[in-house]
This record gives C-alpha cells, structure tokens and sequence, in this order.
C-alpha cells in the first residue's frame, strides 16, 4: 500500500504557555523532505527571547504542576498516549515525509513505541513509593522525591517522536516542567503531537521550541533560569551543554551515540533453523532506520571459522532490502535525513576503501527513479576490514557496515570494547556460558543477547565511556530528573547537651 | 609550503570569513558521535574549554582547528579537507543558521607527508 504524502499547513509556531506563537523576531526557516528534496513548511526560527519566554512560562507554571497528584499526571498522560494511538497513520506519514524513513518502520516502530512510553511512566509515577526509617528509636529520616523544576531537553532527528517521547513523559511525570527544543531537521511531528494535545496540560507544562541549535539550542542549554539539561547528540555540542551547565551548576543527561559491535560465536551456525534466521536479520539490522540510530549494530563481528558461510548468507540478505519509495508499505530502506548526512556517508565508504577496506557489497547511492532523484538514497553497504580502521572506530550513522573476523572469545572482547564509545553492542550464541560471560565484558550499557533493535520501556538504556551517562525508557530516568528532600525527625523531647 | 593535516575549500573558507567577522574569534572543533558527529564545529573561542587534551592540527582562515586526543589517535595518518554542503545540522555549529553545512573529505597522508608531521611513515601498520 502505498501513502499519500500529508499536507503541511505554510507555516507553524512555537508552543508556549499553552498556545501555539509566532516567534519573537518574526523569522522562520524552511523545512525540507529528504525523500525528494521537496518543501514542507515553515517553522519558527527561534532567538534568545523565545527561549526566555518558554523558560519564563515553565517558571511560573512548575510550582503548580508540582501539585498534581500522581493520579491525574498519569491520566493525563495516558491521555497523551491515546491521542498518539488513535492518530497512528497521521503520526506515521508526517515523521515518514520529515525524517524519510520507511512507513512500515514509522507505522510499526516509531509511533506505537512513543506511544507505550507516555504510557509506561504514567504506570511508573502512580506505582512509586518514597521512604520512611527508623534511625534510632526517636529519629525517623523521611525521603521525599521532588522535582528540580524546568528541564530543558534538546533531541535529536533520528527518531523525532520517539526521542521526544523518551524525554518529556519522565520529566513530567517526576513534576517538572519542560523546554524542548526538537532538532531543526525534524520539527514536524513534535508540532502535530502539540496541536492535538494542546488542551491537555496546563499551560506552560510543556513548552516547544524551534530553531537552530547555535540561536536557540545554545540560549536553551546556558539559561539560568533551567535547573536540568537533557540532550541527546553528538561530543562536541554534549560538552559544550556540561560546561555551560556548570556555570549553573546544573545536572545534565547525555546520550552521545556509539559505534556498536555485533559479535556472532560460531555455535550460531549449528543448525540452519529458525534461529540462524534470526541471527542473519541480526547481522543486517544494521540497516534499520538506514543506519541513523545511536546503536546501530555498525560493527560486525564473526568468529573465524563459521566466517565464509555466514558472510554468504548475509551478503544475500543484504541485497535482498527492498529501497524505494518510503510511503509504500513495502519499502524496507528509505532516505538519509539530510543531503550533509548523505556526503558524510558517501566520505567515508571512499576512505574505508582507501584504507585497505573491501567493499562485499554497496558502496553507491542507489538508483532511484522519477521524483525521489532529488532525495538521499544509498545502497546499503558492507565493507571487510579490521578493527584500527577509520570505519570501524567512527559513527558514520549509516547503512554501512564494517565487517571483521575474530578468533576467540578473548579477540572478540577485545576488539567489541577498542572503541571509545559504549552504548550498544549484540551477542548471539548458542552456548549457555557465552550468552552471560560475553556481554557481562563489554563495556556497553545496552547488550542485546540473541536480539538486536528492541527499545521496550522498562529497560534501561544509556551509554558507557564516551557514549554518554544517565539512563531511558526506565524508571530510574525518574530520579535523573528529581532531588531528593531528606525529612530527619526528631521525637525525642530531650535537648542534645551542647548548649 | 610546510605540510599541514587539515586543508579547506575555498568555498568553505568564505563561509569561515563571513562568520568570523560575524561572531569574532572561532575555533574549529571535530566532534564524534551520533546524529551529527564526525564533523567540524565551528564555535566560538570563549566558549570551548580546551586543554592538552585537544590537539591543534593547523589552522585554516586562521581559525584553529582541534580534536580531542582519543580521535586523534585514529585520525592521525588522515589529511583533512574541510568543505562546505547544504544541510541542517542540530548542533551548536555557527554555519547552521545559514543552510549550509561543513564536511570532512579525508585522504589517508603518503609515507612522505606523515614523516614531515614527525610520524612513522609506515601509515598503513595500524594492526
């Protein structure tokens, strides 16, 4: 089946202090679909004023919104996640037509997992319990979780609905109220989820923001009046966020990206059974989301001798992904988000090449028809080397994969942690001992074993070494955004005897 | 002329000039990671701490050009080209709001240009 391409009204707001405004300055940016290159609106472009006004309205409106009681933050939030449900395709083709991923991954994953998170923390915040001890026999300590009060949370474009829903329902559900900056590749779909919930909070509650990172992101992240930062991104501007959220002595979240291992241990290849099947889908979900997720599995591992077989059937499989158009149904690769991430990828399959690296299959843009010339299309690419190339130790965060051997468990570990990321990584095996051994040393802190590309809610999910700290989709992500208020009492009638 | 790593399009050197009489002083910093990593960030210079952890691989427009030292490790036998392309990044780049983006093209350095940065020759030994 294939979907119409959705209607875009010229132009569209902020959203803040419960309506939707134009911004301050009165410009805006133009937003562009990847798939042909084609216009879709116009969104705010955003300055410092705007900012204040958003941080201004979360101010006044966070004391209030303390208040609510768990019970109505969660119906409204499942409020939240209805909407989302019963505007699934709606939801599904704008995210489709601003990221340029494929309808069956918006249809599928995107959309009914951003809709499970409001869901998940409205069930988390109501099931929750604070502390109560006693010290001794007249002193009890009383542990209160309380909000920190406006977070700030800047998101990135790889899955726009999805990272805003990991984001705002944790920060609202622990009391705080929110600034969110939605990345200014993909402004869409955080626009059409404000116009269908803009009556459900209070205003100033939730607070959207538009604009480029340097006018409105910067103002965002350094704003004195922001008590906690949350970003998702890339080194550079995740540094630049801790530094201005020292001068503030604000805490900070950080999702940084990764450059994943996928280890396969010959026992894989014991039998060819619904398993090995599974472990080759394994191998090419490097090509999900046309490689532009944080723990993209872009290193693939494969012991030695089970090598020229697997290899075989993976290849296979690799030219078997159906690319084309992404509103049809049947389209399993769409387009790259933006013509830069397009150079970026094109640069590094010519220097993986240059290196000594050979190219088993890809390599090229994909041929394209008729209206999507204008987009951003590649084949999707394996590349044999080893692990000290540039392709195996940076993000190209594409459908690129960077295939080597290894010879035992200790070369697996070995080369699955000679990264200076560690977010992600995958291990499949049939042996009972590796399946625990071998993901307990890697230094990653999501280790899918015998799965890859699961994100359900109530796993933790955050980074090791430079991939970032702070933990998602759990309820620990709660407490990253509260403080903790310690009540010590005392019932003892007797003074101390100090003075 | 003495061989330096990083190099820059003349296309790209005009949007340096532009933005530097814009913001005043700027530093290129090369950033890794997701969405929007490896590529060069143009920031301000007062805004970037910067230690001996960064390592200045050269100017270009006179702007300096840096990379945190565990990237360097990896990047040390490659010639940098920055360029410049239409795109969206989200970071905190200051070429952004211009529609444009810059970009690496990379090569990896012969024996000979390796040897006059006082590396090994012996590039392609990185097993």
């Amino acid at each position: 089946m294939i979907y119409s391409k959705p209607k875009f009204k010229e132009k569209y707001g902020n959203f803040i202090n419960g309506k939707f405004v134009e911004p301050v300055g009165g410009e805006y940016f133009d937003n562009y679909s990847p798939i042909d290159n084609s216009f879709l609106a116009k969104y705010p472009r955003s300055k410092k004023e705007d900012v204040n006004n958003a941080v201004a309205a979360a101010n006044a409106a966070k004391d209030a919104w303390e208040k609510v009681s768990p019970i109505e933050k969660a119906r409204l939030l499942n409020k939240v996640a209805d909407i989302i449900e019963e505007n699934l395709e709606e939801f599904a083709v704008v995210e489709t037509a601003d990221n340029g991923k494929p309808i069956r991954e918006t249809l599928n994953a995107d959309v009914p997992l951003a809709a499970d998170h409001w869901r998940y923390f409205a069930a988390a915040i109501r099931a929750e319990e604070g502390s109560a001890t006693e010290l001794d026999e007249n002193t009890v300590s009383l542990i209160i979780k309380e909000p920190m009060g406006v977070v700030a949370q800047i998101i990135p474009w790889n899955f726009p609905l999805l990272m805003l829903s990991w984001k705002l329902p944790p920060a609202l559900a622990a009391g705080n109220t929110v600034v969110l900056k939605p990345a200014e590749q993909t402004p869409a779909s955080a626009t059409l989820l404000m116009e269908k919930i803009a009556d459900v909070f209070p205003p100033g509650v939730i607070n959207i923001v538009h604009g480029f990172g340097p006018e409105a992101g910067k103002p965002l992240a350094s704003h004195a009046g922001v008590d906690k930062v949350a970003f998702t991104g890339e080194t550079t501007t995740g540094q630049l966020i801790m530094q201005y959220a020292s001068k503030n002595i604000n805490p900070v979240t950080m999702e940084l990206g990764g450059k994943s291992p996928n280890i396969f241990f010959n026992s894989v290849m014991d039998a060819d059974d619904e398993f090995l099947d599974k472990a080759i889908e394994g191998a090419v979900l490097f090509a999900f989301n046309q490689g532009e997720v944080c723990t993209c599995p872009s290193r693939l591992l494969v012991q030695e001798d089970i090598y020229d077989e697997f290899m075989k059937r993976v290849i296979d499989r690799v030219n078997a992904i159906k690319q084309g158009n992404p509103y049809d149904t049947e389209t399993q690769m769409g387009a790259q988000a933006s013509k830069d991430q397009f150079e970026k990828i094109m640069s590094y399959i010519k220097i993986g090449e240059e290196e000594g690296g050979k190219i088993l299959t890809g390599g090229k843009p994909a041929d394209v028809e008729g209206e999507f010339k204008n987009g951003y299309y590649i084949k999707p690419t394996l590349i044999e080397g080893h692990n000290k190339m540039r392709v195996f130790q940076e993000e190209i965060f594409g459908p690129v994969l960077s295939v080597t051997k290894f010879k035992d468990e200790a070369d697996a570990i070995e080369i699955a942690n000679d990264t200076m990321y560690g977010l992600g990584a995958g291990v499949w095996s049939r042996d009972a001992h590796q399946l625990y051994q071998i993901p307990r040393a890697i230094k990653a802190g999501r280790v899918w074993v015998n799965n890859y590309h699961a994100y359900p809610a109530h796993a933790p999910f955050g980074g090791y070494k430079k991939s970032g700290f702070g933990r998602e989709t759990h309820l620990m992500m709660l407490d990253h955004y509260r403080q903790n208020k310690n009540m010590l009492i005392s019932y003892d009638k007797k003074k101390l005897g100090f003075f | 002329m003495a061989f330096q790593q990083v190099a820059i399009t003349e296309k790209a050197a005009e949007v340096v000039r532009k933005l530097k009489e814009e913001h005043g002083e700027v530093i290129f910093h090369q950033s890794g990671g997701c969405c929007d990593g490896t590529a060069p960030m143009l920031i301000e210079k007062e805004d970037m701490y910067l230690d001996d952890s960064d390592i200045l691989l050269g100017q270009l427009e006179g702007v300096n050009y840096y990379m945190s030292e565990d990237m360097y490790d990896i990047w040390k036998y490659t010639h940098i080209t920055v360029d410049v392309t239409e795109g969206r990044g989200s970071t905190f780049s200051l070429e952004i709001p211009l529609g444009l983006r810059f970009i690496i093209h990379s090569r990896i350095m012969t024996g000979e240009e390796a040897k006059s940065l006082g590396l090994s020759d012996n590039i392609l030994d990185k097993k």
